[in-house]
């Protein structure tokens, strides 16, 4: 663990003007439970920040955070300049108009149609031309290769083509800040590969800030220019992914290598695995 | 569904009701925002009450049939079967009417609100809805809110106009009593503004309060299977007996 | 919200309606309401010695049928019996001005309502009109009241106090 670089230190990616997230101090704790014991950490405008940790971690809770779904316990989370935890209802809404949001469960509207959820957005916020509608919304599915099924209904729908709609949701009005939560799973090869390219092409063309939360290290390698590793509470490691990936030490190894054992354990904290068998404390 | 807080059900219950009053705030706060989802609001009004049509007239009927069957039993007793048009409009106007159509209300139409915002919930679509800054209280809660108060009052009045159907088939068609004694005698002793429209004014008070619980109850639901299915089985309970306690004061305050 | 399906706005429509309907028809058929039928109406006085319970909007009818309404009742001060103003509905032009006015009860305990019974006369009632021919409520303690007198007299059945002129009781319409 002291082996977690200051957040202002010599990375020039994260020079505070530039930071369009930017967390200082955050402190949580869920049902008694800590999950951030003192984060600070900042997302550069313009670029692909990834964030990986073991399941549990806290990742989730973490982008939680900075759209104002979640209070935190401590600490100030600044997102393009404004405090999330300082704005009312109202503010954060207007806020959240600028976040496309990528669901970790996709989260689709059920009621309605694959093209119905994607044009949601677009109709609850724009008075545009069904026409329009329909264009932008054929043309985000193309991208995301579901243009077929716009007829479809979520129900209709695998995990992974649900993932797709989705992010084709989130992507729709063209946000400053796009949160991918997990956007890799589900997703067959190909399909993982398109959606590699569209986040970096999203980002590459219209300069959208993004946070990717995921797992595949192979992937968030070829994707982000930045990436945090989170476990206990902290940051554990930070750092351009291929410096991560040299760089020798217990978490990165063990988090990017694959290894069971290491810093970050595999179970969940529980009692001792004997005594919850019915053996006296260290038969097993 | 939580054993570890059962000694405090009293207290629990009391911070439901504290909660629910917050909740009927917010609603209030968020219905300027939610004109702009009139359509959604129409189309809660077809699912709450149009959707309740059959059950609400087949009800209707035989209330005013077994109403009519029973009434005129006893009212031959005294001789003043002429009463029968008045009696039967008269509970069924000031009584029975909102009260019954209340209670199916809350089983048709609260327990589907509830069940639907309660796995709406627990799939994230109320979080994905935040995100995409459409606040759900305005285009889910608050469109349910408004079909329950606009819907429950016209179900009543169909409701009643179906037991004085039913009441005059068996009184009338069945039972031999003159058609003209039977609609005489209701006219000539059924006010308006005292007995109809009064009735019509607690129908409308029974709708807001079961769309208020039933959407509360849906919105704060666990995220679970189990939480979503005692949310709704709430719904009905708490519906009928706030219903039934409401019905009590307005009578005794109103009517 | 999805723009195609229109026919939940003329379904919604629809049962708004419906429901407005009920209420009509409710408020129209099955309360006093239904007994104002003002605008469309004539009005003809009577005087009865008696009425009895006989309220205001009570039912007229000439043979079963009600043809109008008892619009308001009032006190003449000269002779000390009761003005009643009925309205007949325009469409029942056609009522003899011999005609005779009687106050019934339906049933033994039922409401009071005001019966014609049609005379010949060749000239019709018209608005304002006074009906001569009356017979006041029946009074149940007066006809209990009659069979015990005419108990020991076997005379003529009870004869109901008539005050218009030379009135024979007019049967029940
Ligand atoms: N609403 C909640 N209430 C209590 N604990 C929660 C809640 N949401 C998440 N947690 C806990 O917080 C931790 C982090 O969860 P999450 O952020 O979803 O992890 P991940 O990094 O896999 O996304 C987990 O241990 C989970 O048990
Ligand atoms: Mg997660």
């Amino acid at each position: 663990m002291n082996e977690t670089n200051h957040p202002n230190g010599a990375d020039p990616a994260t020079a505070e003007t530039d930071a369009y997230v930017q967390i200082r101090g955050l402190h949580t704790v869920l049902n008694g439970k800590v999950i951030f014991d003192g984060i600070d950490l900042d997302i550069p405008r313009g670029k692909i920040t990834a964030i990986m940790g073991p399941s549990g971690t806290g990742k989730t809770t973490l982008l939680r955070h900075i759209t104002g779904q979640l209070d935190a316990d401590a600490g100030a989370i600044r997102v393009d300049g404004r405090n999330v935890p300082d704005l009312s209802r109202n503010q954060l809404f207007d806020l959240r108009e600028r976040i496309g949001y990528l669901f970790q469960n996709s989260a689709l509207l059920t009621d309605f149609s694959v093209f119905e959820n994607v044009a949601f957005p677009l109709r609850q916020h724009l008075r545009l031309p069904e026409e329009i509608v329909r264009n932008i919304v054929l043309t985000r599915l193309q991208a995301v290769g579901l243009r077929g099924a716009a007829e479809l209904m979520p129900a209709e729908l695998s995990g992974g083509m649900a993932r797709r709609v989705a992010l084709a949701r989130a992507i729709i009005r063209d946000p400053g800040l796009m949160i991918y939560d997990e956007p890799f799973v589900g997703l067959d090869p190909i399909a993982l590969n398109q959606v590699l390219k569209l986040i970096r092409t999203l980002n590459d063309t219209l300069g959208i800030t993004s946070i990717l939360v995921a797992h595949e290290f192979a992937a968030v390698r070829r994707a982000a220019d930045h990436v945090y590793l989170i476990a206990g509470g902290k940051v554990a490691a930070q750092g351009h992914p291929d410096e991560l990936a040299e760089r020798d030490s217990p978490w990165t190894r063990q988090f990017f290598g694959g290894e069971a054992d290491g810093p970050v354990p595999f179970q969940y904290p529980a009692r001792d695995y004997a005594v919850d068998l019915g053996f006296p404390a260290g038969v097993a | 569904m939580n054993n570890a807080r059962r000694p405090s059900m009293i207290g629990d219950a009391l911070a439901q009701v504290g909660a629910a009053g917050l909740f009927l705030f917010a609603i209030l706060a968020a219905i300027p925002k939610s004109l702009r989802h009139f359509r959604e609001t129409l189309r809660q009004i077809w699912f709450v009450g149009a959707m309740s049509l059959v059950i609400i007239m087949t009800c209707g009927l035989f209330v005013g049939m077994v109403l009519s069957l029973q009434l005129y039993y006893t009212l031959a007793k005294f001789g003043g079967t002429a009463a029968l048009g008045t009696v039967v409009a008269l509970s069924l106007f000031r009584e029975l009417g909102p009260v019954v159509t209340a209670l199916l209300f809350a089983g048709r139409a609260g327990t589907s609100m509830t069940a639907e915002i309660g796995l709406m919930r627990a799939t994230d679509q109320l979080s994905a809805m935040e995100m995409m800054a459409v606040d759900p209280l305005s285009y889910v809660v608050a469109p349910r809110f408004i079909a329950g108060i606009v819907a429950m009052p016209l179900l009543a009045c169909i409701f009643n106009a179906l037991g004085i159907l039913g009441a005059h088939l068996v009184g009338v068609s069945w039972l031999g009593l003159d058609n003209g004694t039977f609609w005489g005698n209701m006219t000539a002793n059924v006010d308006v503004w005292t007995d109809l429209v009064n009735g019509v004014w607690k129908s409308t008070a029974f709708g807001a309060v079961i769309a208020l619980i039933a959407t509360f109850q849906g919105y704060t639901t666990p995220p679970t299977s189990e939480g979503v299915a005692y949310a709704t089985t709430r719904t009905v309970v708490s519906s009928s007996i706030v219903v039934l306690a409401l019905d009590f004061v307005m009578t005794a305050f109103l009517m | 919200m999805t723009q195609p399906r229109r026919s939940f706005q003329v379904g919604t429509g629809l049962f708004i309606l419906l429901g407005f309907a009920a209420l009509a028809y409710l408020a129209t058929q099955t309360t006093s309401v239904a007994n104002h039928t003002q605008g469309d109406s004539y009005a003809l006085k009577a005087k009865f010695s008696n009425i009895g319970q006989l309220k205001q909007r009570a039912p007229v009818k000439l043979a079963g049928v009600r043809i109008g309404s008892v619009q308001s009742i009032m006190l003449d001060q000269q002779s000390l019996s009761a003005v009643v103003t009925i309205g007949i509905d325009k469409q029942y032009q056609e009522i003899p001005d011999d005609s005779a006015a009687a106050i019934f009860t339906s049933g033994l305990l039922g409401d009071q309502y005001v019966g014609i019974q049609p005379g010949g006369s060749p000239v019709m009632f018209k608005d304002g009109d006074e009906v001569i021919l009356t017979q006041s409520s029946m009074q149940l303690e007066d006809l209990i009241g009659k069979f015990l007198v005419s108990g020991d007299s076997s005379k003529a059945p009870p004869k109901a106090d008539a005050d218009g002129p030379g009135t024979a009781p007019p049967a029940k319409p």
